[in-house]
């Protein structure tokens, strides 16, 4: 559906001019949403995964702002059906960088109008620029750089140059690589190739989520140094067959213990000692270093997978719902929320913002890379580090700066997620 | 004409019938036939869907296609789920229908296999791994009893796994169709029997077994129908790492491939209707009751 700009500054004049006219036109525009029809009561729908959904979040939210928030957690497959097969189900999506390929030509998603987000300028430059510290990353992949610029406002094509009009507000992100436990493996791990080394067979593992396991998978055979890709993010067919086959006959010599499917399911099978070396994410890293079992983010040689997420609204947002949106984006980046995902051990977009609310000896640990000098405690107050502890991976600078590529949506999708079946079955 | 006032009287069912069961079948079928891409499905009628299902099915010189595997491995664990929840059914319901002489007795027993059904699905399947896992229950205890040497890695992610929780988890689906059957056998038939000089197995073959028959097939389509769609058990207890159709079709739904996953589900429909077929050819039920 297109919108023609004229229309959407008549709605807008519109509003300033009589609060009462706008929340009529508020509550006829958004059906099925019984909250707008106060003015004082602001309520938003917020779809994505669980991550950046907590219960101290929402509290604070309402105390510095008036907006409640109402959690539709969904996994990131769901996540992007929902957006396109029930766009009216929602009023602000979370979702990754990753599936703006598959989202953005479908029309379904607002383009986001930088110029009413405070802290657009001071976003980092691996979203804007590719670039950490100055220094240029590894863009194989779904890079956010690739996808974060839409021609116009409704438009269904990326921009290469820079424009007002983004897919996704950028909120979080993180540089991903392989856990291990360091008390069963006994020596140091330094390579992605170790995941298929038959030291650890029959006790490593992989994620069952094609188009993210397709890429630690890549990252693995050219480690091995069986293959170099011109572009791991976009593989041809050949180069899927290629990286299969080596996982497929990994498999059935037995070299894994199970794939995981569910963020929980790998921090049970860390946990229990099942598995010893598996791709992981940041968060069951610490769910189990919680239980007090030794678990390392272990940071590889050849770099890390790095993905990141964003805020939009559907294309059908409009007027006072679509303006609480945008004051939810710029509370989400003005710092609380960024500390937050911080001492979690992701990264805020609006860095600066977030360090105004850290102590120093957080953002030394967190961001700096240095060690500890009082515990280190995650939001929620669990401990997470001791005195002297430095971060697995160290620096933002080293590890961000030290991506190698992005979880991405290829061209050949169809055929990927095919062959991955068929791995599965062998 | 005279009005056939017993049509109306089945329409509240044949409404629910169409509207919950015929539809969303025929929808699926039209379905199957339609093209995709990343964020749509087209309305078409193309047949790759089901070419892509069956591509390399025809060539004898590799190894089996992956539809033909996955099935291979689905069958097998239909035989055998069946297999060992019917030989259980069986004696469970034996049990209480003719060694349990009090009828209160009978039903506190037979509410207690209901028990473990207070609980879901899932947590009743996922707590067999703190027993079965490398460092589980059953190695400690092996180990503790020097029966074994190393931790047996067989006992969890392997087929085993998968066809102890599905044995626990439908072997009620047995029991309950078996132990009706059971409960209706008139038991004059059993002492006429006895009186004509039968002995105790020649009764459970020539009398037991002949009038259970409804229960046990109620009972096998039963069980029969939920392993051959299953994805969560094989899932989870296989660690992934087994193939089910179930697991191909919640993949291809996850990645919006409705059409594709729409094709799968119609071969999978076929091929449980057959098999249902097959087994009411060899039993008529209808008979039967």
């Amino acid at each position: 559906m297109q919108k023609s700009s004229s229309k959407k500054i008549t709605r807008r004049k519109m509003l300033q001019n009589s609060a009462a006219v706008g929340a009529v036109a508020g509550a006829s525009i958004i059906t099925g949403f019984p909250a707008v029809h106060a003015q004082d009561a602001p309520t938003i729908r917020y779809l994505g995964t669980a991550v950046n959904m907590g219960s101290e979040p929402e509290k604070r939210l309402f105390e510095d702002t008036g907006i409640k928030v109402k959690y539709i957690s969904k996994t990131t497959d769901e996540v992007v059906k929902t957006i396109l097969t029930q766009p009216n189900s929602f009023d602000i999506v979370d979702s990754e960088y990753f599936s703006m390929p598959k989202l953005v030509p479908s029309g379904s998603l607002l383009g986001m109008d930088t110029k009413r987000i405070k802290e657009w300028s001071n976003v980092v430059t691996a979203f804007t620029e590719g670039k950490v510290g100055g220094k240029t990353i590894g863009d194989q992949g779904t890079a956010p750089k690739k996808v974060l610029y839409l021609k116009g406002s409704s438009s269904k094509e990326f921009s290469s140059e820079a424009t007002q009009y983004v897919t996704l507000i950028p909120t979080v992100y993180n540089a991903d690589t392989l856990g291990i436990r360091p008390d069963l493996i006994k020596r140091p791990i330094s390579t992605w190739a170790e995941l298929l080394n038959p030291e650890f067979k029959g006790k490593a593992c992989i994620l069952n989520i094609p188009s993210i396991g397709i890429m630690d998978a890549a990252m693995v055979v050219e480690a091995m140094g069986e293959y170099k890709y011109p572009d791991k993010g976009n593989m041809t067919k050949a180069e899927i067959d290629l990286t299969m086959k080596i996982f497929t006959e990994a498999k059935k010599s037995g070299q894994f213990r199970a794939f995981w499917s569910d963020f929980n399911e790998s921090v049970n099978l860390m946990a229990s000692g099942e598995v010893v070396i598996q791709s992981m994410w940041a968060p069951a890293i610490t769910a189990v270093r919680s239980q007090g079992i030794p678990c390392v983010y272990q940071p590889l040689k050849e770099g890390y997978r790095a993905w990141a997420a964003g805020f939009a609204l559907p294309s059908t947002a409009k007027g006072r719902q679509a303006d609480i949106c945008y004051e939810y984006i710029n509370w989400f980046l003005s710092g609380w929320m960024g500390a937050y995902l911080n001492r979690q051990g992701y990264y805020s977009a609006v860095l600066s913002t977030a360090e105004a609310n850290m102590e120093s000896y957080e953002w030394d640990y967190w961001m700096k890379g240095k060690a500890a000098t009082k515990d280190i405690l995650s939001p929620t107050g669990q401990k997470l580090a001791s005195i002297g502890e430095v971060r697995d991976g160290g620096s933002y600078e080293d590890r961000m700066g030290g991506v190698a590529c992005w979880n991405a949506t290829m061209d050949e999708n169809k055929y990927m997620v095919r062959k991955w079946n068929e791995m599965i079955a062998s | 004409m005279k009005v056939n006032w017993s049509f109306f009287l089945a329409l509240p069912f044949y409404s629910i019938f169409v509207f919950f069961f015929f539809l969303p079948l025929v929808l699926t079928f039209v379905v199957s036939f339609w093209d995709y891409t990343d964020y749509s499905i087209i309305p078409d009628f193309i047949l790759s869907n089901y070419h892509y299902i069956f591509e390399g099915c025809l060539s004898f010189a590799d190894e089996p296609c992956l539809t033909f595997r996955t099935y291979a491995s689905t069958l097998f664990f239909c035989l055998f789920t069946w297999f060992f929840t019917l030989i259980l059914g069986f004696t469970v319901s034996f049990f209480l229908a003719f060694h349990v002489r009090s009828t209160p007795l009978q039903i506190g027993l037979f509410l207690l296999c209901t028990i473990p059904f207070w609980t879901s699905n899932v947590i009743r399947m996922v707590s067999w791994i703190p027993l079965l896992g490398r460092n589980g229950m059953f190695n400690d205890f092996l180990l503790n009893f020097n029966i074994i040497e190393t931790p047996v890695d067989w006992f969890l992610f392997s087929p085993f796994s998968v066809l102890v929780a599905f044995v626990h988890l439908y072997t009620l689906f047995m029991i309950v169709p078996i132990f009706n059957s059971m409960m209706r056998i008139d038991r004059s038939l059993i002492e006429a029997a006895f009186d004509a000089g039968a002995s105790q197995y020649q009764i459970l073959i020539g009398v037991i077994i002949p009038l259970c028959k409804p229960g046990i097939l109620i009972g096998s389509i039963f069980v029969i129908t939920v392993v051959m769609g299953d994805f969560l058990t094989i899932g989870i207890m296989g660690g992934q790492q087994i193939a089910s159709i179930g697991k191909i079709i919640q993949v291809e739904m996850a990645y919006l491939q409705l059409p594709a996953a729409a094709a799968n589900a119609v071969i999978l429909l076929v091929v449980t209707l057959l098999m249902i077929f097959l087994m009411t050819r060899i039993i008529d039920i209808r008979r039967e009751l």
